[in-house]
């Protein structure tokens, strides 16, 4: 239970605002480390929680005889949450500060709810994974540095909670600090900090953490890291969504390709192979949402016009001709077991890669990822229910897929049971699970 | 809400809003592209004035191929009802309307004693879905409005009977969307659900998207009745105690006019509406819906049954 009074929210910052966009952040640890609590902290201290919120939890905090208010009350969407005191499914939250705007995706700790950590975390430009002070690494913490390293989230920062509850002792938190750095290389997570904090208090959330007023914060590390912008960067990917061809009185002739950008950039003039197929245009025109552009970047929306009339539909993946999305007829991947039934030899299930759907059958099972040990095991074992294992897929007909470490967009992929149309797994090729491999 | 000063293609959004919108559109397209009869629940209120904006993006220069699906409680501002007819014909759209009314008229539904008729929206919904065989439904609902839609998915598949099993969701993994289902299933999807109120209203004065003059300050009778500011129309007036006052309001949601109440406000226009906002210590629907007041898992239990 925690219970919180109303406190201003820090003061601004003086400094110009970062044009740093929003951060799609994901949130993971037990219910014991203080999840609810963290969470809970952010949005009260960046003034997220409102009035008629605080009055609606004060009512229920009472009828259930607290006083003040219970802040996992607010977190916890479902009656069945609230009325176990567990969390069953992610929750989304949105919080600002005046530099920038957060998506939070608040993901159960229990192990039965690790999917939704892979859930959570797929999006996630960057993951806050809390560990109790007092209890240091836990199986869970493993997990989820695991689970994290695996997606590919841009920056992981380890927040050690419960500093209070152990008087700021900084030879106890440079102890978990050592231990959470070697989980880090471990699994091979590149992009990690690891931060002293209280939920309960505020201080390093916030607030300055006791002795430590000239290090970041969680909230002003996390106003600093960068986004998805670093997509821009790479070799272009656009997958394509639909084709548009109106064929009205005012626009008989126009054909378009219709697709978000996943990384890189695409100019007018840039030439194009469409993958699988092979075929080649040059971009005449690129309309976005407020009419022509000269260029698209990663993360954009737009529709690209071609030099020529090619029979590219949705599916296939533009890319430059020097740097193609390989067009694969198998996958060779690292995947994350979503089904409440095992894998079957030869199962035939549907594979979406991108924007294309086709049919696929699982080969054999070559690894298991074992958490405790926190490497690669052999064995041909069934993937159960959260299992995270290595295994090939064969398709049946060519599909554009990159290896996964290299881009995460076209490199990722579901498995779908074909009757059902539920989501069995999560897919990435090639992946490989830190040095261990 | 986050600003910034970085110059983008995309005049007039933030950063933030411009990837909001490109998610959204990306969504939308893939509604196009997967699903043979798409529908858009539009309600002529503002988050769905937004997605019919947005749908129209991703799918210009071609004509909308997605009919408007509206059901109508009966008890809307007349305002609310032009507002939607004018768009419709605007746009040279489609819509299909779902009138509670016939439903209570043949005994489909009967009315509750208190007169709401939000609850009653499910059966109607349902079954136009079934009628016109709708297999995907687009709706503006946010996840920061309630704390059951915050564990919403963007695609949600629903049984026949429509209703929400939150232990049953799918993984959403990355932005590919699996909405496949089973005959007499469809998807519900939402591709909003990452904006607050804040971002639509951004929005709204970015693009200038037209909304129903409701939504700004302007002059009306009202009653309060549980703390809310009601307007007299057909689901009753003032009761006896109930005194009828002249003051200048908004509505910040729109829905059936026996539970949704008007904010006493100024704000005349968009600019003013977002000042507004951006200090309110209110949630937009703690503020004006009683259908949310009825228990602490109000939401919740509506969405197991069908409703959005």
């Amino acid at each position: 239970m925690t219970v919180l009074t109303e406190r201003p929210a820090p003061a601004p910052d003086d400094d110009t605002p970062a044009a740093v966009g929003q951060l799609r952040l994901v949130v993971a640890g037990s219910v014991d480390d203080g999840k609810s609590t963290l969470v809970g902290r952010l949005l009260h201290d960046t003034k997220s929680i409102l009035a008629d919120q605080y009055d609606a939890l004060e009512h229920v905090s009472r009828s259930r005889g607290a006083d003040g208010f219970d802040l996992a009350l607010l977190t916890d969407g479902l009656r069945a949450e609230r009325e176990q005191g567990i969390t069953i499914d992610v929750a989304y939250r949105y919080f600002a500060t005046p530099r920038r705007s957060f998506v939070l995706a608040d993901t159960p700790g229990h192990v039965q709810y690790t999917r939704n950590t892979v859930t959570g975390a797929s999006t996630a430009d960057a993951a806050v994974v809390l560990v109790d002070v007092r209890n240091g690494v836990s199986v869970q913490t493993r997990r989820h540095a695991a689970v994290m390293a695996l997606l590919r989230v841009p920056h992981v920062v380890f927040a050690v909670n419960k500093m209070d509850a152990v008087d700021w002792d900084e030879a106890r938190f440079a102890e978990v600090e050592a231990d959470v750095r070697r989980v880090a290389e471990r699994v091979g997570l590149e992009h990690t900090e690891v931060l002293p904090v209280s939920a309960l208090t505020g201080e390093g959330v916030a607030a300055p953490a006791p002795g430590r007023a000239d290090r970041p914060t969680l909230l002003s590390l996390l106003e600093q890291l960068p986004a998805r912008r670093s997509l821009v960067a790479e070799d272009l990917r656009f997958a394509v969504q639909l084709v548009i061809r109106p064929r009205t009185e005012a626009h008989p002739d126009y054909r378009g390709l219709a697709g978000r950008v996943g990384s890189g950039t695409v100019s007018v003039g840039d030439e194009v192979v469409a993958q699988p197929s092979g075929l080649r245009s040059t971009v005449v025109a690129v309309d976005g949402p407020r009419g022509p552009q000269q260029s698209a970047t990663a993360g954009q929306s737009v529709t690209l016009r071609l030099a020529d009339e090619l029979d590219v539909a949705r599916g296939e993946v533009l890319s430059r001709p020097d740097s193609p999305a390989p067009a694969v007829r198998s996958l060779d991947g690292v995947v994350c077991w979503l089904g409440d039934a095992p894998t079957r030899p030869r199962q035939r299930v549907l594979i979406k890669a991108g924007t294309r759907v086709t049919r696929g059958m699982l080969g054999d099972l070559e690894q298991h990822w074992d958490v405790d040990e926190q490497r690669w095991q052999d064995g041909d074992a069934p993937l159960e229910l959260n299992d995270i294992g290595r295994l090939s897929v064969q398709l049946a007909e060519p599909v554009a897929v990159d290896p996964y470490v290299e881009h995460r967009h076209t490199g990722a992929f579901l498995v779908i049971d074909p009757d059902t149309g539920v989501t069995l797994g999560a897919g990435m090729a090639g992946g490989r699970l830190g040095q261990h491999s | 809400m986050t600003t910034t000063a970085e110059p983008t293609t995309t005049t007039g959004l933030t950063p933030a809003l411009a990837d909001l919108e490109a998610e959204a559109i990306e969504i939308i397209r893939e509604v196009v592209a997967e699903f043979d009869r798409p529908a858009l629940l539009f309600s002529g209120g503002k988050d769905s004035a937004v997605l019919l904006h947005l749908a129209r993006k991703a799918v210009w220069p071609a004509p909308l191929p997605i009919t408007l699906l509206h059901v109508d409680t009966g008890h809307n501002l007349p305002e609310v009802l032009s507002f939607r007819d004018q768009v419709v014909a605007d746009g040279n759209l489609r819509i299909e309307v779902a009138r509670v009314e016939e439903w209570i008229a043949d005994g489909r539904l009967t009315e509750r004693p208190d007169g709401t008729r939000n609850p009653l929206q499910t059966v109607p919904l349902l079954d136009t879905i079934a009628a016109q065989r709708f297999d995907a439904l687009l709706g503006g609902a946010r996840r920061d409005e309630d704390r059951a839609r915050a564990k919403e998915r963007i695609f949600s598949v629903r049984d026949a009977f429509g209703g929400w099993d939150p232990r049953r969701q799918r993984p959403e993994l990355w932005n590919v969307y699996n909405g496949r289902h089973a005959p007499g299933e469809h998807t519900r999807v939402f591709p909003i659900s990452n904006w607050t109120e804040l971002d639509v209203w951004a929005y709204i004065e970015a693009e200038d998207v037209p909304l129903p003059d409701i939504y700004y300050a302007h002059e009306r009778d009202v009653f309060l009745r549980d703390g809310m500011l009601l307007t007299p129309g057909p689901w009753g007036g003032p009761r006896d105690g109930e005194a009828l006052e002249r003051r200048t309001v908004r509505y910040r949601t729109v829905g059936d006019g026996s539970c949704t109440g008007a904010v006493e406000s100024d704000a005349a226009d968009v600019a003013a509406v977002i000042a507004e906002i951006t200090v309110s210590r209110l949630t937009e629907r703690g503020a004006t819906r009683a259908d949310d007041r009825l228990s602490e898992a109000a939401m919740e239990d509506r969405k197991r049954e069908g409703y959005f």
